[in-house]
Order: C-alpha cells, then structure tokens, then sequence
C-alpha cells in the first residue's frame, strides 16, 4: 500500500519547468532512459504485451503449440458462455473469495489486536508461529495437506475423536468439502502475513488516542467500535483488497491439493485455464486466453472498485480528523 | 493504565522461574508488564493468553505432524492415529526422496533461479526506482499509469503469451528463460519501494558528488544504491520468497523438460511417480521446506519488518 501511495507523490510531479523543446529536453534525459531500459524492455516484454496479447489469442482458434492461430471472431468467448464447466471454475473461484477473505481479513484482526497488548506474553514468539506458513511454499503444503486431510490423517482422526464426525473422511477426496478444504488451508497458510498488515495498522494509532478513551471511561469494546475501527476502515480496504487478489490466485495450493477435483468439485478459473492451456491432450490456447482475459477482467475490476472504496474512505476519515 | 513504556522488544518474556516475589502496587508496576506474573493476576489475560497459545500449537501442528509422518514407516503413518513420535526414526526415508528423486537437481534449480530473479529485480528496480523518484522527465507518468493498471494483474493470465513469447525467443527449456519469466516483468512494488525511498534523499548528495565530478552512474552506484541498503534488503527478502514458491511458470515452462524443475515443481511429479510411497512424500517435503523456513527463522526479525515496513511507510 505504501507502494500505491508513493506512486501517486510521483506522478504529483513539481510544476513543469518552461517548455523547453521536447526533442532537447530527451537528448538531455538520454541517461534516464538508460537507467529504464531494462524495466521499459523487461516489462514491456513480459508484462504490457501479454496484458495485450492475450486479448488478441482471445479472438483465435490456436491447437496447441502451431505457429499461429486463425481468426474466429467472438466464437471463443461464445463457446465460453455455454461451457458449464467455465461457469463452474468462476463460480467455485467466487465462493473461495467470499469465504476465504472475510475470514482471513477478519481472524488476523482479532490475532493483531491480542498481540498488541501490552499484557500479552511471548508476543514475538507467537507472532512468528502464526507466521511461519507464510514463507512455506504453497504447492508443497497443499501436497502435505493431502495427507493431514486424509480419511486416516490425523484431523479426521481428532475431530472423530472429540466427536465432530461420526465416521473419518477425506476431505479432499469429497465433493462437499474439497473447496472448503481448499479455504481452511488457504487461511491457515496466509492468516501470518494479513495479521503483520494489521500489526502494522495498530501501530499508526497513536497511545494518546488510547489513553484518552480510558480517562474519558470507555469500555474496550466500546473503545473498539468507535475510536480503533473508524481510524482502521482504510487499512480494511486496502488489506481486503490485497487478500482478494491472493485469494484469486490460488492455483499452487489448490492445483496440489486436489487438482480441482473430486470431478471439477474445486476448479477455481486458473485451474481451467492451466488444464485448458496446457494439461489437455489437445491444448486450446485461443480458448484459454478467453477464458484468462474474463479472469483477468474481474480481477482489476475488484480492484478498481476497491481503489474507489479506498479514496472514499480517506475521505471520510479525513473529514473527521 | 499508567505503564506507557513503549516496548518494541516483546519476545523475551520469560521472567518467570527465579521470581522475585517483590510485589508491586498498581499504579507502579516494573518495567516489564509482559512478564508472566501479570497473567497470574489477570484471569483475563491469562485465558487470552492460553487461547493464543492453543491456536499457535494448532498452527504449527501440520510441521511437527510432517516431521514424525517423515520418520515413520509406511503403515505406521495412518495406522498410529494420532501420535507423533515413530518407533523408531527411519531415517532411510530422506535418503530414499533424495536420491530416488533426485532432489539434488531440483534443489540446484531452485538455488540458480531464486538467485537470478532477485538479482534481475533488485537490479532493474533500483535503477527505475532512482529515476523515477529524483527526477521528471517525458513519459513518467504514462509509465506510472502502467505501473498502477497492470499492479495487480494475475499471473494466470499473463501466462499464455509468456510461454509463447519465451518459446519464440528460444529460451523455453532454460533457466534463464524461467528467471526471464518471473523477474523481467511485474514487480511494481520493489520499484515503487526504490522510489519512495530515493524521493526522500536530500538533493545536495547528488549536488556534491557532481561537484566532485562524478558522472550518474558512478553516483548511482557509489552512493545511491549503498544508501538504499534497508530497501534493498527489503526487495531481496520478498523477492526470495516469491521466488523460492513459485509454481505456476516452473510448472509450465518444465512440462517438456523435468531436468529443469524446481523444488515446488519436482515434489507435485514425485507424487504423480510414488503416490504410495507417503513416508517418502513427507520427507521429500521436509527436504523442499527446510531451507526456507530455516531463512526465515534465522532472519525472521528483518522478515517481519520488511513486510510491515512494505505495508506501512
């Protein structure tokens, strides 16, 4: 986020000194290009030309690897509409984000705020335990997890045990729960990082603001709701936005995990878009980049719409203070 | 609420055992009210605390399960429910992954092309991050539109025309096509990162330096980029982790070529090769998880406040 920020002190700019002529003012700045060319070629290479390639293998029927595709017009994203397994992986994608990011963005808060008391013991030492699946790498965990979620794993075992379940299960190998599954291991895995955010957050608000609730009487709760949480909600967007986008991209885990099955059950759309791309005996490429571009399209779309939320909610802070 | 005494050294709160038994009045509590003897007065907090302490055991749970499943036998793994130490450690296990496997490759892998992309990163995003935070010039803010549209754009849909640009320039079964693909594009935020913190450095240091006659990259490099060390430090510990996990672009650009393949990648082909072999899966992923947590707890402070301080600022 504050990456964000500093992008916008950038482009501020100072005011423009008199137009010199542009053609000088670059043989002037040569030595500035120079200093770009590697993101300028990098970046133009491998990030703004797939951003605009992909809209154009949209429009094409491309087997494979041939050398080229043909031309079809609007056909792909057609086909598209009518393919229930594309509406599924979006669907299963939409139910992983409204499941995940509440309950990731929410149960880190509640973590944040308990390490941030003063009266809390071994915080430093809590904190990196919650954070230590952080760095693991997600498609090994989701391999382990394949394991630890096993009708004889131990967590079938224990909730048998303390009487959750009547019988073992394999929560991966079912139906019902393998996008679930999918979720838990999600939050478990990233709920470290998202509570540093919210720590990070905690630690703008002044002691003051604090000591002036408990001399004025407010009950914690009280001082919660309404002096930390309005002074918090900018953290919520930008944080909730952040966790939106990772919850998009959850193809390591659940590609490890359970590969989108049992029968498709779990396909999130990168899934779709790997299988389609390159896991089928004939690869559909144009097809696929419809299908990646849709993804794609919802993804700066949520974005967008957070970016909104965000300004909107500067300003609304800002006009109290 | 009188003790306002800003800690910030909060993992060290283990003065129990050799208590002294002064007692203290409220109001004028020792210096350290992390200590466990405030739980003890404070039925609250001590239920907190325990809560925290369970959640933090569960948490941790699937890695001491992963290390006695690594040690255990085949029937040993599903068949002893729930407890955790094995009969007898087989240690035969980590040596059958490795050589089996052959993880010594995939770990070489993954050592070259970490180290590659943190190094194309931290080199291009230095450079852009100068310019573009101490000086104006023409196209900066088309490239700080850029920047912001395609800041979040999903690897899952760049990953098409990538394989097929890397394929056409030749390098799709190369590392340095696999370092290409994860460095050479994306990444706004280490670049943004440079710039914020050039921004902020006083005009004269260039001024002196140019006095002195310095051209700018001499004063880039001998002055600026030290200077940037905590960034830079920064950019290399998000960089690593990124790198060291990425699966995605491995996945695709190894499909045809398994001498290529990653940690991450090689452990998802063992399980399609061995599915059986569980004793052998968990001390594979034991052997793929090692390095980096043991980064990370080694550098863990700097880990934390890198995060936070990419957040914050």
């Amino acid at each position: 986020m504050a990456a964000l920020e500093t992008s916008r002190e950038l482009s501020a700019g100072s005011a423009r000194p008199a137009k010199v002529g542009v053609w000088r003012r670059l043989r002037k700045d040569w030595w500035i290009y120079l200093f770009l060319l590697p993101t300028l070629v990098g970046y133009g290479a491998y990030t703004v030309y797939p951003l605009v390639a992909s809209w154009w293998f949209a429009f094409l029927d491309w087997p494979g690897f041939a050398d080229s595709g043909t031309f079809i017009g609007i056909e792909n994203f057609q086909r598209l509409a009518a393919d229930g397994l594309f509406w599924n992986a979006f669907g299963n994608s939409f139910l992983f984000l409204i499941l995940a990011v509440p309950l990731r963005v929410g149960l880190a808060l509640l973590l944040a705020i308990l390490l941030n008391r003063k009266r809390t013991p071994f915080k430093g030492l809590l904190r990196t335990l919650f954070f230590l699946p952080v760095v693991t790498t997600g498609a090994i965990i989701g391999v382990v997890f394949t394991l630890l979620l096993d009708a004889g794993g131990p967590i079938s075992v224990a909730m048998v045990g303390i009487g959750l379940l009547d019988s073992p299960a394999n929560f991966v190998a079912s139906t019902d729960t393998s996008l679930l599954a999918g979720v838990a291991v999600w939050v478990w895995k990233w709920l470290g990082i998202t509570m540093i955010y919210w720590l990070a957050a905690l630690q703008t608000i002044p002691q003051e603001v604090h000591e002036a609730a408990m001399i004025d009487g407010a009950k914690p709760w009280q001082e919660f709701t309404r002096i930390t949480m309005p002074l918090l909600i900018p953290f919520l967007v930008i944080i909730t936005l952040i966790d939106t986008v990772g919850a998009l991209n959850v193809f390591d885990l659940m590609y490890t995990m359970t590969g989108g099955g049992p029968s498709f059950s779990s396909e999130v759309i990168e899934i779709f878009i790997f299988r389609t791309a390159f896991g089928a005996t004939v690869p559909q490429l144009g097809y696929a980049s419809a299908a990646a571009v849709l993804f794609g399209v919802l993804t700066m779309g949520i974005a967008i719409a957070q970016a909104v939320g965000l300004r909107w909610a500067r300003r609304a802070t800002g006009a109290m203070t | 609420m009188t003790t306002d005494t800003t800690d910030t050294t909060d993992t060290t709160g283990s003065t129990t055992g050799t208590g002294t038994g002064k007692r203290w009045v409220r109001g004028l509590r020792p210096d350290r009210p992390d200590s466990l003897r405030v739980l003890v007065r404070r039925p609250g907090s001590l239920m907190i605390f325990a809560g925290l302490v369970v959640l933090a055991l569960i948490w941790i749970y699937p890695f001491i399960w992963l290390v006695s499943a690594s040690l255990k036998t085949q029937p040993e793994i599903f068949g002893s429910g729930l407890g955790l130490i094995p009969e007898t450690p087989i240690w035969e296990n980590y040596s059958r992954a490795w050589t089996v496997v052959g993880f010594d490759r995939y770990f070489l892998n993954s050592v070259i092309i970490t180290g590659g992309t943190v190094a194309l990163i931290v080199i291009r995003s230095a450079l852009a991050g100068y310019v573009l935070g101490r000086y104006d010039f023409i196209g900066k803010k088309l490239l700080i539109g850029i920047f912001l549209i395609t800041f979040f754009l999903p690897e899952g849909y760049t990953i098409i025309p990538v394989v097929q640009l890397t394929d056409q320039i030749g390098l799709l079964n190369t590392h340095l096509g696999v370092i290409l693909g994860l460095g050479a594009g994306g990444q706004v935020a280490a670049t943004l990162l440079y710039a914020g913190y050039f921004r902020g450095l006083p005009k004269e240091l260039e001024e002196c330096a140019r006095l002195d006659g310095a051209g700018h990259f001499r004063i880039f490099a001998r002055i600026m980029l030290p200077l940037a060390w905590p960034i830079t430090a920064t950019v290399i510990i998000l960089t690593f982790l990124f790198a060291w996990n990425v699966y995605l672009l491995p996945l695709v650009f190894t499909l045809s070529e398994p001498a290529l393949r990653t940690l991450a990648v090689g452990m998802s082909a063992f399980i399609g090769e061995y599915s059986t072999d569980w004793s052998g899966l968990a001390a594979a992923a034991m052997i793929s998880l090692v390095p980096v947590m043991a980064i990370f707890i080694t550098l863990q402070r700097k880990f934390v406040d890198s995060i936070a301080g990419a957040v914050k600022q």
